[in-house]
């Protein structure tokens, strides 16, 4: 009777902390095809609309006046901004993470406010301020410095709604890390810089990146806000974004997709890069992006 | 004299730091919300809100509204539901559908847009499917229901996932071994752990949705009063250089923008009492 007990295969014994393996194929294959659908299918269709026409039709779209003039304002638009929000980052991390000051959660709040406003909103803003019918902006026009249908209206723009992007990457890093490394170095002798520089910096560096890589995405990317303050006049204040709704809406499906195939192919390195980043430099990211 | 505004500090920096901040935050950010608030203001609250109180905006403020909403919840079941899978089930391609849920966040709004619609016009691929069925997705408020789901989605999945990686297994064990099924566990254990993140990835995902306008208006066919949303008729307004109207719109999305804000704060503060973590 007990060799009959010993033959019998050995029950496996499911843990209990896990669904059944039906649910779970279940589950995981409805995670499957959610995302295939949701996100997968777009992102195809993206480059089958742009290669519809063969890949020599999307290339040549590319080189197009307007679309070479798209492309050189959107990197001059990520080059201005960019830096600048690196460097308020930056420096609003180092103000909140090293100083104790009343209304510090007040400053936090008005830095994530560009999160909560609508990009539409946040352009309207900027035409109010800047625009021709108000007074300053009406001034700066009257000098030869006009701000809205212009350049430094779509930077404006798009540093409004790129504007947390560094800090929020940066700050609880920062304190996390506390300040007894920065007032080690200064005790020994080293200068505000040379312990930003040598200390700081090193500490905060995948973090930057991290966060500047996104600020780029977006502020490449930007749509809602510079439609608002660009006034789309082609060649000159049409970024890549307002040139693809351009084309589109004059049924030039394959160039207005073969430009947005390259912004896609921005948005899959920034997304490549940022995963590297979450897998090799876990520990100096902040804390919500490690798994 | 009470607190004083700043503690002294022997860390250098501290007026070139405020100094950035405080300039560049107030350049960017504050005179441009300034100016819009100022603009209502110069307006008369009476005119902006006879502005805001017509029938068009009203259609395109409750249909922004109703559909985020729609969209929202939509994120919150399958959001939840991935970060579960995300974080428990081991199956090839995890790591591909992990780094995917971010696409939206990264991919730019209007590329969104013109794809999405070539998917679901109907002559797309998914189009040409719901016809069959009689049915029409894009230039309907279906198609901006599509739309909002695919901006919103990250947020759920990246404010779950990280809870449900907290979670002690041995309180699952716990639970267990007094008896309880693996559904009563997950209801009645795991679920009450994860709702303040939920929560909180439904009021960012609704908050961020209400104000979309890039992904929506190429599916949206933009009809007056059927699937126009409110972004739209500020940019209408100001295509029609009315500021007074356009600043008023901005101000009353504004006010939607602060009450999901103060929202969200609700649920993190709530939750933090309650379990101690957001």
């Amino acid at each position: 009777m007990s060799d009959i007990a010993l033959a019998a295969a050995p029950r496996r014994f499911r843990p209990v902390t896990t669904e059944t393996p039906l649910v779970r194929r279940l589950l995981i294959a409805v995670a499957i095809v959610g995302l295939v659908i949701l996100v997968f299918a777009p992102l195809i269709a993206v480059f089958a609309e742009a290669l519809r026409e063969g890949a020599a039709a999307a290339v040549a779209s590319l080189g197009e006046r307007d679309a070479q003039a798209a492309i050189r304002l959107t990197l001059t638009i990520a080059a201005i901004s960019v830096p600048l929000n690196a460097a308020f980052g930056i420096a609003a991390a180092w103000f909140i993470t090293k100083y104790d000051f009343r209304g510090k959660a007040v400053l936090i709040t008005l830095i994530d406010l560009p999160f909560s406003v609508s990009p539409v909103v946040a352009g309207l803003c900027i035409v109010l301020m800047f625009g021709a019918n108000s007074a300053l902006g009406g001034w700066l026009v009257a000098n030869g410095y006009p701000i809205v249908f212009a350049l430094p209206g779509i930077a404006l723009a798009t540093m409004f709604v790129t504007f947390p992007f560094v800090a929020r990457e940066l700050i609880p890093v920062m304190v996390e890390q506390g300040r007894a490394e920065e007032e080690a170095a200064l005790t020994l002798g080293a200068s505000g810089w040379r312990a930003f520089l040598t200390v700081t910096l090193p500490n905060i560096r995948w973090a930057l990146l991290y966060g500047v890589l996104l600020c780029n995405a977006r502020a490449m990317g930007e749509f809602g806000a510079v439609a608002v303050v660009s006034g789309k006049i082609r060649g000159q204040t049409a970024t890549m974004p307002i040139t693809i709704e351009m084309l589109y809406n004059e049924y030039l499906s394959v160039a207005a997709f073969s430009l947005a195939a390259v912004l896609t192919l921005l948005a899959l390195v920034t997304l490549l890069l940022k995963t590297a980043l979450e897998l090799r430099h876990a520990d100096q990211l902040a804390a919500n992006h490690r798994h | 004299m009470g607190r004083p505004l700043v503690h002294r500090s022997p860390i250098p920096g501290l007026g070139l730091s405020a100094g950035i901040t405080l300039m560049m935050l107030s350049l960017v950010v504050i005179l441009p919300l300034g100016a819009l608030l100022l603009k209502g203001a110069a307006f008369g609250p009476l005119n902006v809100w006879e502005a805001v109180n017509r029938e068009r905006v009203w259609a395109a403020l409750w249909l922004s509204f109703r559909i985020s909403f729609l969209a929202a919840l939509f994120n919150l079941v399958f959001g939840t539901l991935l970060a579960w899978v995300l974080v428990r089930y081991r199956f090839p391609g995890r790591r591909v559908l992990d780094a995917a849920v971010d696409l939206p966040f990264a991919l730019p709004t209007a590329v969104a847009g013109i794809a999405l619609t070539a998917l679901y016009a109907p002559n797309g691929p998914f189009g040409q499917i719901a016809a069959d069925f009689g049915l029409k997705i894009a230039y309907t408020p279906a198609g901006i229901f599509i739309a909002l789901v695919f901006v919103g989605l990250p947020f759920v999945v990246r404010t779950v996932q990280p809870v449900v990686d907290e979670i002690d297994r041995e309180v699952e064990e716990a639970s267990a071994t007094l008896g309880a099924s693996r559904r009563t566990t997950l209801a009645r254990v795991v679920l009450p752990m994860l709702w303040p993140a939920i929560l909180t990835g439904f009021a960012l995902s609704l908050a961020r949705a209400v104000g979309e306008y890039g992904s929506v208006i190429f599916i949206a066919g933009n009809i007056p009063m059927v699937s126009e949303i409110a972004p739209l008729l500020i940019v209408i307004q100001l295509e029609e250089f009315n500021y007074d109207a356009a600043a008023s719109i901005g101000i009353a999305m504004l006010v939607i923008s602060f009450v999901m804000l103060l929202l969200i704060n609700l649920i993190q503060i709530w939750s933090r009492r309650r379990i101690g973590y957001v």
